[in-house]
């Protein structure tokens, strides 16, 4: 009895080390990110903000790359082909990489084919109409918005992107209807609304942030107000259950080993703790996050179910493949 | 504050031997990657931004800036010598540039890019210092309407201002616009045309193509013709133009300063705009609009000094909205928030040093180009003085790892080489390769402008004219397409043209 529980302990004793050494042995080179958008943009500025703590924490450089293409598609159905050795990660946004596979063509990823290691940001969206439209608050919003149904134009990134997904949910829960015009990116959107050529947009509290001045936020998708845009009601306030957001951070295949799995987290939970982190994403309007793998895959599935519902009440039709 | 104060407090943050050595070694890879064909300022910023993360925000804006002004003095030098374009924008410059280079003028076509350049960036910088708040009100009001009436308009002159036939450049440019609907549709997500193939989706390449119509087609042409346009070799002893020279090129200088930085404000890859729009007005308004393409000088010092001013108008927006209008400011908008700045119509109040600092390490950095690209001319040319069989296979790997570090995609190397045949055989049959360029660059723009405008408008056409700014636009536009059937101005634009074909036969 008492040999047997020598042996069963000294197997694991072993077995721990073993495993220990292995995490240990990662990383031995550079990690590569591919990042999915351009240079500039959220994901940029959210990987080269953690870039200097990250190499400090693994030892080794970590190299971003540019993978622009398909509104990230490109990357996506890369990334999940990569040798699933944690040399290869990547950028992400939800909800792209969950509405992508169901309404695009010639798409080759599926959501489930990547572990989310971390979720190292949000921006919640919000609504905004150019200076010198006729209403102040949400309210009058709505009001104008019924009495003129279909006459109200909003512009955001894309279709079947978060801005997208937020002016439908908008539209559903106030009951009204709006004319969505699709910009291919946040610098265009930014400059029409800010120029007035059109009324409203949905639209990253990065942007509500760095144009405040010319543009007049109505409300924001977070639970609770924004310290940087103090003076903003969230919808929810305003009798509007809805949280539209963007989340970002940093995926790989799914097939990586658990162990390197645990480190890559470890250096991204350790990074995203930092309080200069913290600040650094705050002033440019980012709301930083700590999460681990784990919690990622709960954020994630609750946006599936909320975004399949969404599907379900304006009968929006998946591709055909 | 007055302007001076501003003056010296931008020169107390440029004279500290940090700031001088990064804006010099700013300036010095702008001019190598501008010489080099198949790299460009993007390219070289994306790679460098890296390294300037232990530096103060400040230092990164300079020496980042440097490489993008800098890179359009060094594009011009290739294009005289080699009649290969360095980097995008100097495209035009070969037309004029490389025939009188053939001519045994490189030396004043090179120093009236410089010189020009030096104008030009001194005039944007002047420019961006006076007027930039007022100004970032105009871009503003550019919506999708007038984008899409602006840019009927700016092909509409390029096609009428066409050296070959009327019919060839539009046949050309129509094939462009084709290419261009290729790739993922931007408003409904749809894929149009790419096959399945999803490196197509984001569109064909502007690099690739470049690179394919001017760089491996250039490379077949030669190969075909024996090696008889060796690199230009003549001793470039007279860089400085002669009386006659400034004469001719000191107003199209003026003009492309002027038009440059007004299209360099707005988004868009202003500094090939503001090239091809300033050749097309100086081939306009010259006296003897048939010389050019055979070695006018005013042919070169209208484009260089454009796509120079241009990068200077292209930080306005920047610096007063925080908004990018192409992928190198993009890459400094980047770095700004990297460094904690947030950017936005404060920068120039909060951040009175960083933008100041700026400005004035742009009037430096100029001048060292100038003593870089005039003096040490002989430096660059010897990069590009190599023999024809040993050029040809470099230039050819050069475009192919060029294109092939863009997004390390074959697809995009398949792409360049196709358009190089492409190229090759449009050459022969006298086709234009500038409104196929222009086509590809501003097609997805002008049907993406087009169709915003019609989302808006709940799809009355009447937008474009009801947007006074819009109408102003499609009237000329309107003007210059009923002019030839005018008969007076139709026969002018006849015998021009007889001129024209009878010299280049």
């Amino acid at each position: 009895m008492k040999r047997w529980k020598w042996m069963f302990m000294t197997v694991a004793a072993f077995s721990m080390l073993a495993a220990g050494a292995w995490a240990q042995d990662f990383p031995k080179g550079p990690i590569n990110f591919m990042n999915p958008f351009n240079p500039g943009g959220e994901v940029d500025i959210e990987a080269r903000a953690m870039q200097p703590s990250l190499e400090k924490n693994l030892g080794v450089p970590f190299v971003i790359n540019y993978l622009p293409g398909a509104g990230g598609a490109l990357c996506w159905s890369k990334l999940a082909a990569a040798k699933p050795d944690g040399y290869t990660i990547g950028g992400f946004s939800i909800p792209h990489i969950i509405l992508q596979p169901m309404f695009m063509k010639d798409v080759a990823f599926k959501t489930d084919d990547f572990v989310i290691l971390s979720i190292v940001e949000y921006t919640p969206i919000g609504l905004a109409v150019k200076k010198d439209f006729k209403v102040n608050t949400l309210k009058e919003f709505v009001e104008y918005a019924k009495a003129n149904p279909g006459k109200v134009s909003c512009g955001g990134v894309g279709k079947f992107t978060g801005h997208h997904f937020a002016t439908l949910q908008f539209m559903k829960m106030a009951g009204l209807k709006l004319n969505y015009v699709t910009f291919t990116g946040t610098a265009p959107l930014q400059t029409a609304l800010m120029g007035g050529h059109i009324d409203a947009a949905f639209s990253n509290s990065t942007m509500m942030v760095s144009s405040r001045e010319e543009i007049k936020v109505l409300a924001i998708g977070s639970p609770q107000r924004m310290d940087q845009l103090a003076g903003v009601p969230t919808f929810e306030e305003l009798g509007l259950k809805m949280y539209p957001r963007i989340a970002r951070g940093a995926m790989g295949p799914k097939t990586i080993p658990q162990d390197i799995q645990k480190r890559l987290e470890k250096a991204f939970v350790d990074t995203t703790s930092k309080a200069d982190f913290k600040t650094k994403m705050e002033q440019a309007g980012f709301v930083p996050q700590v999460m681990g793998i784990a919690e990622s895959h709960r954020y994630l599935e609750s946006e599936v179910n909320l975004l399949n519902k969404l599907i379900q009440d304006f009968d929006l039709l998946p591709a055909k493949k | 504050m007055d302007i001076f104060t501003h003056i010296a407090l931008g020169a107390q943050v440029l004279f500290t031997p940090t700031n001088l050595f990064f804006c010099f070694i700013g300036v010095l890879m702008g001019t190598l990657v501008g010489v080099l064909p198949g790299l460009g300022p993007t390219a070289a910023i994306a790679l460098l931004l890296p390294n300037t993360f232990h530096v103060a925000p400040v230092t990164a804006i300079i020496m980042l800036a440097g490489i993008y002004y800098g890179a359009m003095y060094g594009g011009s030098t290739t294009s005289i010598l080699v009649n290969i374009p360095g980097e995008a924008a100097s495209v035009i410059t070969c037309l004029d540039g490389y025939q009188m280079a053939l001519k045994g003028r490189a030396g004043p076509a090179l120093g009236i890019a410089a010189f020009g350049s030096f104008i030009a960036g001194t005039v944007s910088i002047i420019g961006l210092m006076l007027v930039a708040p007022p100004l970032a009100k105009f871009a503003l009001a550019f919506g999708p309407p007038e984008y899409f009436s602006l840019m009927l308009l700016g092909i509409i002159i390029l096609i009428y201002l066409a050296s070959g036939s009327i019919l060839k450049a539009l046949m050309i440019f129509i094939f462009g616009l084709l290419l261009s609907t290729i790739g993922m549709d931007a408003i409904s997500g749809t894929q149009r045309l790419t096959f399945g193939i999803l490196e197509l989706s984001d569109g064909v390449g502007l690099i690739p193509a470049i690179m394919g119509l001017f760089g491996v087609a250039e490379v077949i042409a030669n190969v075909e013709e024996e090696i008889k346009r060796t690199v230009i070799s003549t001793k470039l002893k007279n860089l400085l133009p002669n009386l006659q020279d400034w004469r001719d090129s000191f107003w199209p200088i003026l003009r492309g300063s002027v038009l440059g930085f007004f299209i360099g404000i707005l988004p868009g890859p202003a500094p090939v705009i503001s090239a091809f729009s300033s050749y097309a007005i100086e081939k306009k308004i010259s006296k003897h609009p048939e010389k050019f393409g055979t070695g006018v000088i005013e042919g070169v010092a209208g484009p260089e000094a454009a796509n120079n001013a241009a990068t200077g108008g292209a930080f306005i927006p920047l610096f007063t909205l925080g908004i990018p209008v192409n992928s190198v400011i993009a890459i400094l908008l980047g770095a700004f928030m990297i460094h904690g700045i947030q950017p936005g119509p404060m920068i120039i109040t909060k951040h009175a040093e960083l933008f100041w600092g700026t400005v004035m390490s742009m009037y430096l950095g100029n001048a060292m180009l100038l003593v870089l690209n005039l003096p040490l001319i002989g430096l660059w040319v010897q990069v590009l003085k190599v023999p024809y069989p040993i050029l040809f296979p470099f230039i050819l790997l050069f475009c192919l790892i060029g294109v092939y570090s863009l997004n390390y995609s074959l697809v995009e190397v398949a792409l360049m080489i196709g358009f190089g045949v492409f190229g090759y055989l449009a050459r022969k049959f006298q086709f234009e390769m500038a409104p196929l360029v222009l086509a590809i660059v501003i097609g997805p723009m002008m049907e993406n402008n087009l169709r915003l405008s019609l989302v808006i408008s709940q799809g009355s056409p009447m937008i474009f004219i009801s947007h006074p700014i819009s109408a102003v636009f499609i009237f000329i536009t309107l003007a210059l397409l009923i002019s030839p059937f005018i008969p007076w101005i139709g026969k002018r634009r006849q015998k021009l043209q007889e001129k024209v074909e009878g010299e280049e036969v």
